[in-house]
Parts: structure tokens; C-alpha cells; sequence
């Protein structure tokens, strides 16, 4: 699929936000006062910029207040509401707490779990897609939460916390790619079922409908990442990984090397993201025979 | 509503005889121009004289070579449109409920007035039967000509898809596929009309009708000519035994 920037910045950045929001809610840090303005002005920053980055993305972003009509059946709509519900609680939640000093604890719990519930709608928009096998499968919602979670975890200052996340995302990120590496070619889709010519020989393209490229090439068979995938993802391990996971857990704790720590991660992050999609296969590229 | 309505009262499609089609592109041209002169956003090209031509189409023509285990490569033509899907999932994906199945007759259509141009209809397809309009930023897809099936202003003759009325070979059927009396019904029944990645679940409407077998190659004099290639004599034949021997 094609790696839009716009799409890649906003799941990672939103994801990443809405996790430290989560964290926020629970109370861990157990913070008040300006120190819990600037960790709610960053987690609202996060979540709030992703969502305006989204819209970038759009033919008409004028109307994208009509993407909250059809949450009885599509995710893109559900993930409004999570979103828009969830900002406003936290939002209620930080306000209490930072200007009245008032902590609403029920309220807080609930401001978690629905930001739980925002990560698990914006994977669902992509786990839903069959004609994606790779994205197809349980492993997309966690992988999205996996990443919220250990982001946030990190960003929360949670010094104990964030190193084993950061480990198991990692450890899930590698069985993900792996597993997902094999999940087109066992979908049972092939170009022998879409032309439905199987069963008299092998089928192979002869000609594409035309000599450039088109909006459906240009959006679902975007090859150029693949090439190199492997290097993406070891720059990828070693930045969203191994270098937090080294400061965290190894060297003594710094205010620079913390930032460095959440740069790196956030860095990885958005280069993992930038292969989801690009690694990604859609079964119309067969008719285009570049599967 | 993008709720999959649960019956529609006709099942409107086209049935394409992979047999005929030529391969000609007329119902591309057909469907491109029909497309852009009536209803909704014209379907527009950018660069159309540069190097980088592209646009947006509603129907496309590829072409597979199909190689049997024995004999020759067979040339399939291979006309691709959307299909109309019973259980379409660019419908149930959409926000806004921009994307809706028609009940009285099973039509997948797009009201650009609500859609946000999102993509995500065209990323459910998995026959890449939507495209994005590179101009207007509204999804468009075939309509299966819903301004000219219905239009009383149209000689009767005319009132069916433009791709179906322009094809020269007749490759292209249109009619109710849920009624089994149908002309189209009868001719999937015939010829073992098929879906298209049936895997998909998307439970198509249109039907594609499978290439006919073709006839074993008849020789008639072969068996009684001499034969053409004979063993090599002299120079070359020492040459032949020689460069064997080498292994």
C-alpha cells in the first residue's frame, strides 16, 4: 500500500498520544499541577495532532464532520466517536486535575480504557481489510497497542515499566513481520482465482490495460519500500528497541538522555509504521500481475 | 446508510463472455465518455498530452496468457468493472455513508455530495473497481450506467450500460441476475458463469463466462510428408558425434 505521510504520522502519533493519555488517566505519574499541564498538553498535542494530520489525507476534509454518521457499520466512523468521546473525558479528567486539583479517579479509568478503545478502532480499520492479507489477522490490533502502550509507558516516565513493554513490543513487532511475511501467499487468493482461468493452465499477465500507471497502482501496489525492507526494519528495532531500552535500562537517569530515549523510540516507531503500509500487499496488484 | 441492505429486489449486473471479447477497448472508451459527459463528476485526465499521462477509468481491459499443461498458450482478454458485490465490502466500509447498495435493484453507487475522499472504499475492493478522480477528489466507480438504463429519454434500445451497447463482439451482456428466466441467468446457467476471487466472500453479481475449450490442433498432411529435419551428414555429422562425445 502506499505509505502516506499523512496516515503514517497520524497512527503513530496519535497512538503514541493516546497511550500516554491512558497512563495519564490511571495515574501513573501520580502527577499535579504545571508538571501534569505539560504531561496533558503533550499527550493532547499527540492524540489531537494526529487527528488533524489525518485529515490531510482527504479529497474533502470540509467534510469530514460527516465520518461520524455510519458507526453502526465502519471503523473509520467508530474511530471518530472513540476519538472525539475520548478527548473530551481525558479533557474533562485534566481540567479538573490541573485547575481545580481535583483527581476524578472513576472518570480517569474511564478516560483509559476508552483511549484503549480509540487504539483498537484505528487498528480495526485496517485489520478489516481482507484484500490486505498481511493486515488481515489478531496481530494488527495488538501491534497497534503494543506500540501505544510501550510508547506511552515511556513517555509517562514509567522508568520500571517501559523497558519490559519496550521488550515485548519488540519481540511481537519481529513475530508480526515474520508471520506476516508468509500471510499473502497462504491467503489463497492468487491470480489463478481472480481471473478464474486456474483450472486450464498457469495464468500469467500478458498486458496491463494500459502503458502508465493509474491511481489503483499508484495507491495498492507500491513496491518501491520492499526492496529494502530488511534494513527498514533493523534501523527500525534498533531506534523504537534497543537504544531506549539501553538508556532506560542501563545507563543512569537523565532528563536529555530521557528525551533521547522517546526521540529514538518515536523515530522507530514512525519508520515501523512507514513498512506497515509499505510492506503491505493488496490482491489487486495480481491483475496487474506484481504479486 | 452503508448498511448492506439484506435483499434487493433485482440483482442488475453485466455478464462478460471471456470467448468473444476481442479485446478492443471500445466499451473503455464507451464507459470513459458516457462517464464524463452525464451524471456526477466528469471523469477526469491530468497530463493527457505529457509524458506522464493518467486518469480515471471505470473499466479497464487486461490481458493473461494461459498456458495449458499440453498445446498452446491460450490469449485471454479480460474486461474488469465492479461486479456489483452482494456482500460489498466498500460499502460497509465507508464513514459516510457516502457508498450505499441500491434495494430496488442491487446498483453500488457513490453520492459525491457526501463523499470525503478517504480511500478506504477503494483500499475494501479487492477488484480495484474504484478509483480516486485525480481532479474532483471524489470516489467514482461504475454505476452500471443508472442515468441511461432507466432513461426514458433515450431510444429503448439504448437504455442499457454504455460498454455493453458499444461492444462490437456482444462479449458483454446486461440483465437481472436474480431472475432465472433472464436471458443473462440463462447464459451463466449454460456456460458455468463464475465469480471472481469467490474466496473474497464479496459474492459478485456480474458473472464472467469461462473461455470455451478449444479444438485439438487437426493435422491432416503432417503424417504424410517426409521428415523435414534430418540427421546431419558429412562434416557437420562428424562435428554432431564429436561435440556429443565432449559430453
Amino acid at each position: 500500500m502506499h505509505p502516506a505521510v499523512s496516515i503514517i504520522l497520524f497512527t503513530t502519533l496519535s497512538g503514541l498520544g493516546f497511550g500516554l493519555l491512558a497512563f495519564l488517566g490511571l495515574g501513573y505519574p501520580n502527577v499535579e499541577g504545571f508538571t501534569a499541564f505539560v504531561f496533558f498538553a503533550l499527550g493532547f498535542a499527540l492524540a489531537g495532532g494526529g487527528l488533524i494530520s489525518s485529515t490531510f489525507h482527504l479529497g474533502h476534509p470540509e467534510r469530514a464532520l460527516k465520518a461520524f454518521t455510519q458507526w453502526r457499520s465502519s471503523w473509520l466512523s467508530r474511530e471518530a466517536w472513540f476519538a472525539a468521546i475520548t478527548m473530551v473525558v481525558m479533557g474533562i479528567y485534566a481540567f479538573a486535575l490541573v485547575i481545580l486539583g481535583i483527581r476524578l479517579i472513576p472518570l480517569g479509568i474511564l478516560g483509559a480504557v476508552l483511549c484503549v478503545g480509540t487504539i483498537f478502532t484505528t487498528s480495526m480499520i485496517y485489520t478489516q481489510m481482507k484484500t490486505v492479507p498481511r493486515w488481515h489477522h489478531w496481530s494488527t490490533p495488538i501491534l497497534f497497542f503494543a506500540y501505544a502502550i510501550a510508547g506511552g509507558a515511556l513517555l509517562a516516565g514509567q522508568t520500571t515499566l517501559a523497558p519490559m513493554l519496550i521488550l515485548a513490543l519488540a519481540a511481537f513487532q519481529l513475530w508480526a513481520w515474520q508471520s506476516g511475511d508468509a500471510r499473502f501467499r497462504t491467503s489463497g487468493t492468487t491470480l489463478a482465482t481472480a481471473t478464474g482461468l486456474g483450472n486450464r493452465g498457469d495464468v500469467r499477465s500478458f498486458e496491463p490495460p494500459h502503458t502508465g500507471g493509474n491511481y489503483l497502482t499508484r495507491e495498492m501496489v507500491h513496491v518501491v519500500a520492499r526492496k529494502h525492507a530488511m534494513k527498514l526494519r533493523i534501523i527500525g528495532i534498533v531506534l523504537f528497541a534497543m537504544i531506549p531500552w539501553v538508556i532506560l535500562f542501563v545507563l543512569p537517569f537523565s532528563h536529555i538522555l530521557a528525551a533521547i530515549a522517546v526521540l529514538s523510540h518515536l523515530a522507530g516507531a514512525l519508520v515501523s509504521r512507514w513498512l506497515f503500509f509499505a510492506e503491505a500487499e493488496h490482491v489487486v496488484g495480481l491483475y496487474y500481475g506484481k504479486r | 446508510m452503508t448498511s448492506l441492505p439484506t435483499h434487493t429486489e433485482k440483482k442488475l449486473g453485466l455478464v462478460i463472455d471471456l470467448d468473444i471479447c476481442v479485446g478492443c477497448h471500445a466499451c473503455v472508451t464507451a464507459c470513459k465518455g458516457w462517464n464524463t459527459q452525464n451524471y456526477g463528476a466528469p471523469l477526469a485526465d491530468q497530463d493527457a498530452y505529457g509524458a506522464d499521462p493518467v486518469g480515471s477509468f471505470l473499466n479497464r481491459i487486461h490481458s493473461y496468457e494461459v498456458q495449458p499443461e499440453k498445446g498452446p498458450a491460450q490469449l485471454v482478454h479480460f474486461p474488469k468493472s465492479c461486479l456489483h458485490c452482494d456482500d460489498a465490502p466498500c460499502v460497509t466500509v465507508c464513514p459516510t455513508g457516502a457508498s450505499y447498495k441500491r434495494v430496488e435493484d442491487g446498483i453500488v453507487l457513490v453520492n459525491e455530495d457526501d463523499c470525503i475522499g478517504c480511500g478506504l472504499c477503494a483500499w475494501a475492493c479487492p477488484y480495484g473497481a474504484r478509483e480516486m478522480d485525480p481532479v474532483e477528489k471524489v470516489m467514482k466507480k461504475c454505476t452500471l450506467c443508472v442515468d441511461r438504463i432507466y432513461n426514458e429519454n433515450l431510444p429503448e434500445e439504448d437504455r442499457e450500460p454504455a460498454c455493453v451497447r458499444t461492444c462490437p463482439t456482444g462479449a458483454r451482456a446486461f440483465g437481472d441476475l436474480s431472475d432465472p428466466e433472464s436471458a443473462v441467468s440463462k447464459q451463466v446457467a449454460a456456460r458455468g458463469g463464475m465469480d471472481l476471487m469467490p474466496e473474497q466472500g464479496t459474492k459478485p453479481v456480474n458473472k464472467y463466462l469461462p473461455p470455451r475449450p478449444r479444438d485439438e490442433p487437426l493435422d491432416v498432411l503432417g503424417p504424410l510428408l517426409a521428415n523435414v529435419a534430418e540427421e546431419p551428414k558429412g562434416f557437420l555429422g562428424w562435428l554432431d558425434k564429436t561435440l556429443e562425445k565432449l559430453g
